[in-house]
């Protein structure tokens, strides 16, 4: 009865575009006198590529982990999809694709690893999985443990899309991939972003990522440091290279021919969004921002 | 494609898609790619590339077709040509302005060195 019930869950929520990742008030910490975040709150939406960014242990992977039921909040409530991912139920678990950043692969073919694990997922889809390594230029025959670091990952990220999972949640993705690899990688994720999905990637790689994402979200002290989309975040702010500082700019960094400055916009121009700017300038200036962003 | 730093990546796909259509690679009444297939070939977030279209539709550059997908327009060329003039009036020409005043060049000299151009570039 528990799966019938559930599945209504699954089908109300499909059918009726609500918030797919319901965050409330959530307290999450490894050890109860250290944590990492304090009553957090935030939704998020299918039809979207989420960039996580945030500084090393500021509770990135955390979050990942939680999204994925693989770790459990001390208070508070994490929904996604309707249902709540620490009760780890099957109809949850077949519709979320995790790709960590550190995994394990057993010594066997890749055939056989798809034939152990392809029926976990119903919607599992052999001929995209097989089109996906191709374009990766992994051979299908291949043995798992015979494969680099670099192989293994695209490996895993082909076997993750080909769930056709709703949410899909990555955790460094492009870590380990070589140059040709990460643009296949952008080219992939670009097709795999449909309306239904929700996509979350964490990364330090920014330059590898940035015109894939369409929202940033950023961890900071416990908690969300900024969740905004590039157009809100380009309407509000100008990002560009200037001779001279003035008290206009917000915040600024040297370089060849003068400074890369952010501040307000305030002539309506249309920047690129610089994402590691951004980050630096969130980190220096938390303050600044915090009025712009609300 | 290779983008440039300073101006926001749907206006640099939006350019991409005018140029062809001035060049004539992309013809009226022909159907551009889709959505998908130019955010796959940008390796972009598709939701940027429907901003780009979304733009192209309001300048009447571009036409959607509901549930075939986006068509050149018939007058394209006349509207990308009004769409970049703006563009240049208000982006470019005060930069070269600037260094017009800076470095004191006259207006006569620039309209010699403008023929020449025009000679050399465009056999007019």
């Amino acid at each position: 009865m528990e799966v019938i019930k559930t599945n209504y869950t699954l089908v109300y929520y499909l059918t009726n575009t609500v918030g797919m990742i319901k965050i409330n008030n959530l307290n999450f910490g490894y050890s109860k006198h250290k944590p990492l975040f304090k009553n957090m709150s935030m939704q998020l939406s299918n039809g979207h590529i989420y960039g996580l960014l945030g500084k090393n242990g500021a509770g990135k992977s955390s979050l990942l982990k939680n999204l994925a039921g693989l770790v459990y909040a001390q208070s508070g409530t994490l929904e996604v999809m309707g249902f709540t991912p620490a009760k780890r139920q099957p109809a949850l678990l077949e519709q979320i694709c995790f790709i960590p950043e550190e995994f394990y692969l057993p010594s066997v073919k890749i055939d056989s690893y798809v034939k152990a694990n392809a029926p976990f997922y119903k919607n599992f889809n052999h001929s995209y999985f097989f089109e996906l390594l191709k374009e990766f230029d992994i051979p299908a025959n291949n043995k798992l443990i015979d494969m680099s670091y670099g192989q293994k990952k695209k490996f895993i990220i082909a076997f993750g899309l080909a769930t056709e999972a709703k949410l899909v949640i990555m955790d460094e993705p492009t870590n380990g991939l070589d140059i040709p690899s990460k643009a296949q990688f952008r080219k992939i994720m670009a097709s795999a972003l449909t309306d239904d999905r929700c996509i979350i990637i964490s990364t330090h790689q920014v330059r590898d990522l940035d015109n894939l994402i369409d929202t940033v979200i950023m961890l900071d002290e416990n908690d969300v440091a900024l969740k905004a989309s590039v157009e809100e975040i380009t309407n509000k702010l100008t990002f560009k290279k200037v001779k001279e500082l003035d008290e206009s700019i917000i915040y600024a960094e040297p370089s060849l021919s003068g400074y890369n400055a952010v501040m307000p916009n305030y002539h309506n121009e249309d920047s690129k969004l610089d994402m590691e700017l951004l980050f630096n300038a969130i980190l220096a200036e938390k303050i600044k921002f915090k009025p712009l962003f609300n | 494609m290779e983008f440039r730093d300073n101006k926001a990546i749907y206006l640099q796909i939006a350019d991409y898609v005018c140029e062809h259509i001035l060049l004539g690679k992309w013809k009226a009444d022909e159907k551009v790619p889709s959505v998908r297939e130019l955010a796959v070939e940008m390796e972009v977030n598709p939701n940027t590339v429907m901003r780009t279209y979304e733009l192209l539709q309001n300048k009447n550059i571009i036409n959607n077709k509901r549930g075939i997908g986006f068509f050149v327009d018939e007058n394209a060329t006349e509207h990308v040509k009004t769409y970049r003039k703006i563009q240049f009036i208000d982006d470019e020409l005060p930069v070269v302005f600037r260094n017009i005043y800076l470095l004191n060049i006259g207006f006569d000299e620039l309209e010699a060195k403008y023929k020449t151009f025009v000679k050399e570039n465009f056999n007019a």
